[in-house]
């Protein structure tokens, strides 16, 4: 694997291509030139999404300052805006799902690629691919009619009387809330990090495992091993399952309760920034209001910017971890 | 080889762009004689607007309506924006708005809606009946038991279960919600200081649910739950209505009688402007939580033949168009209001003129 072979390529390419030399120079100033004006777009879109929302909130912003982030009142009628419990109830709400939907999804992951028969693997992959491409409002409508009875009749009952002693499972079980709202989360992240999850193994040369088998290495050393080197993959499957989760809407709006408040218990119904935004932005009257409402998308921004931040450290440094134990 | 699909295929998708143009273009001046007429705004009247809309299109054949259901908000936005010819919305325009709009705004009821109490009791059979203090206390949270001694009081035969009352109330903003909180503030003081009246309103206690589907679907599923949603949802659903108490202390099952009711026992107190709310309605037959739904434009109108257009529109819609509202289930308007609205209509002008009495003058 070294790299003699590969320069000798590259530069054995280059001498070959010679006799066009005119045509392919311009080709890769064009191709250049467009790659770079595809690079610029992500950057003026964001900047000008920034700008705009910024522009948009500003009365918002002057009104209540800092203390937008920070007040826990929600009251359009009065004119209250506050953001925290949203601000809470997002990331909350992200969070369960990721505690459930990461074990999961590379536990499936690896059955796909190092257990699983060849004639079961696919079928399942396909399947779980699937599961990726039903429209949100399904899962939000599955959430209504089955995840909720099935919680509130069998799941929180248990919950309230074994770990009933513990904060989160306090109060009124009705089966629409924050944790109904984290369970049909990560129920819709798992297979995008699975997906992920399943190429980045995959990727993972089979020589590795040849090399781990051969020194004698179990079924499950010879995972680790693997692992270890998807490390990062799997680091960035797990953030972009995190981007879905924050920014969903449609589905958690549906089941989480649409409460902004702030409560320890699981049973008890929040709100998230998203789910605010679509349900008010069409019948929000009044200048504050929008503007209030837009502040809260430009909080989403900042918000998705920080824990994908947060998450992408915490992971590299975990996986640092394991790579140095190793 | 590689390079000749791309150098191809651009010319071959411009080629067949310029083509679509082209036809849409040469369609457009080929129907010269089209009046087109933009509306939009509440989506409770949607399905009304888009059979009014398909009907008048059969009658009249060279206008064009398109009614977009963006919500009350946004139809009052644009049109006050002048973005489009006229807005629906489930509540009437604010004093301060009407001021800041850059003309005068005239609305016209078109229809009524309701707003009903459904709730989920397993083993209560007959209509619930509830008092409006009883209303305002359990969505303020202060009676949250359904054997409530004051539930007990006015439902003595139902078999009232000894649970927590959930209550579901909407989270989008709504024009149900608007009409809701503003009976509520009307009968009961507490709720108007510390709740108030809006399409968002902060209620005190309850989960939200999106849209009527969301909420229909939250009581549906779950026992004890109690929530209000829009009487031509509930109708079509078949979910259990309560009865209400109304000002005459009479219980009334909202039915599109009842609500035509409401309106006719309030006209006395309707303004000029037609801006009036009929929820807590005088009448021993009047359903107490209804509302007119307007449809908004301007009074002069800066397009002759498109507010010509717009106002035989709205005169079809109010008269001809009330015999689409039942099979819809919506309530028709009562016939003094359709004269009032009629003239309401006959005051919108072209630069000063009437439009109405253009036409008369020239028939």
């Amino acid at each position: 694997m070294s790299s003699n072979p590969n320069e000798n390529i590259l530069t054995g390419e280059r001498f070959g291509a010679a006799a066009k030399k005119t045509n392919n120079i311009l080709g890769d100033r064009i191709f250049r030139v467009v790659l770079t004006a595809c690079g610029a777009l992500i950057l003026i879109i964001v900047a000008a999404m920034i700008a705009v929302m910024t522009q948009s909130s500003w009365l918002s912003i002057q009104k209540f300052g800092f203390g937008f982030l920070t007040g826990q009142t929600w009251d359009p009628i009065k004119g209250e805006f506050g953001a925290l419990p949203f601000i809470y109830g997002t990331i909350v709400s992200a969070v369960l799902a990721l505690l459930i939907a990461t074990p999961i999804s590379v536990g499936v992951a690896i059955f796909l690629v190092e257990q699983a028969p060849k004639s079961l693997a696919r079928p399942m992959a396909f399947l779980v691919e699937l599961l990726a491409a039903i429209p949100s409002v399904v899962y939000g409508l599955w959430a209504i009619f089955v995840l909720a009875p099935l919680l509130r009749v069998y799941v929180q009952p248990f919950l309230q009387q074994t770990l009933g002693f513990l904060p989160f499972f306090k109060g009124t079980a009705n089966g629409i809330g924050m944790m109904s709202g984290g369970i049909i989360l990560a129920i819709m992240i798992t297979p995008i990090i699975t997906a992920v999850v399943r190429d980045v193994l995959e990727a993972v040369p089979v020589t590795q495992r040849e090399a781990a088998l051969a020194l004698g290495a179990t079924r499950w050393e010879t995972t680790k091993i693997v692992l270890a080197n998807a490390n990062s993959g799997i680091a960035g499957a797990i953030v972009l399952g995190l981007g879905r989760a924050i920014g969903e809407t449609m589905a958690i709006t549906m089941i989480i309760g649409n409460r902004p408040e702030i409560s320890a218990s699981l049973f008890d119904p929040g709100y998230t920034i998203a789910s605010v935004i679509a349900n008010e932005f069409t019948e929000a009257t009044g200048e504050l209001y929008l503007s209030a409402l837009i502040e809260m998308g430009l909080i989403l921004f900042l918000v998705t910017f920080i824990v994908n931040g947060l998450a992408k450290l915490l992971i590299l440094s975990v996986s640092r971890q394991t790579a140095q134990s190793q | 080889m590689f390079s000749s699909i791309p150098k191809k295929f651009p010319a071959i998708v411009f080629i067949i762009v310029s083509l679509a143009n082209l036809a849409c273009f040469s369609g457009r001046q080929g129907r010269g004689d089209t009046v087109k007429i933009q509306g939009a705004g509440s989506s409770f009247v949607n399905p009304l607007m888009q059979k009014w809309v398909s009907e008048y299109g059969n009658i009249n054949p060279n206008i064009r309506i398109d009614y977009q259901s963006i919500g009350s908000g946004g139809g009052v936005k644009q049109t006050r924006d002048r973005t489009i010819q006229f807005g629906a919305t489930d509540v009437a325009i604010k004093d301060e708005e009407m001021k800041t709009a850059d003309g005068e705004i005239i609305h016209i009821p078109v229809i009524l809606g309701a707003v009903i109490l459904t709730y989920n009791l397993p083993g209560v059979e007959k209509p619930l009946r509830f008092s409006p203090d009883v209303i305002a206390d359990i969505f303020l949270g202060k009676i949250n038991r359904w054997d409530d001694a004051r539930i007990r009081a006015e439902n003595p035969e139902a078999n009232l279960p000894p649970a927590d009352i959930t209550v579901v109330h909407r989270s989008d903003g709504s024009g149900t919600s608007a009409v809701f909180t503003n009976y509520l503030s009307k009968v009961s003081p507490e709720w108007k200081e510390r709740v108030g009246e809006g399409t968002s309103p902060s209620f005190p206690v309850g989960l939200g649910g999106k849209g009527n589907e969301g909420v229909t679907g939250q009581i549906k599923q779950t026992p004890n739950t109690i929530g209000y949603v829009e009487l031509a949802y509930a109708v079509k659903n078949k979910l259990p209505v309560a009865e209400i108490k109304n000002r005459a202390g009479q219980y009334i099952t909202p039915t599109f009688e009842t609500v035509t009711n409401a309106a006719a026992e309030s006209l006395a107190d309707t303004p000029a402007d037609l801006r009036v709310s009929i929820t807590d309605a005088a009448g021993a037959n009047a359903y107490p939580i209804a509302s007119y739904v307007y449809v908004v434009t301007y009074k002069d109108l800066p397009d002759g033949r498109n507010g010509k257009a717009l106002v035989d529109f709205l005169l079809w819609g109010i008269n001809d168009g009330q015999s689409f509202a039942q099979p819809l289930y919506y309530s028709p308007l009562p016939q003094e209001m359709v004269k009032r609205a009629t003239a309401k209509i006959n005051s919108i002008t072209h630069n000063g003129i009437a439009l109405r009495a253009e036409t008369t003058n020239v028939q």
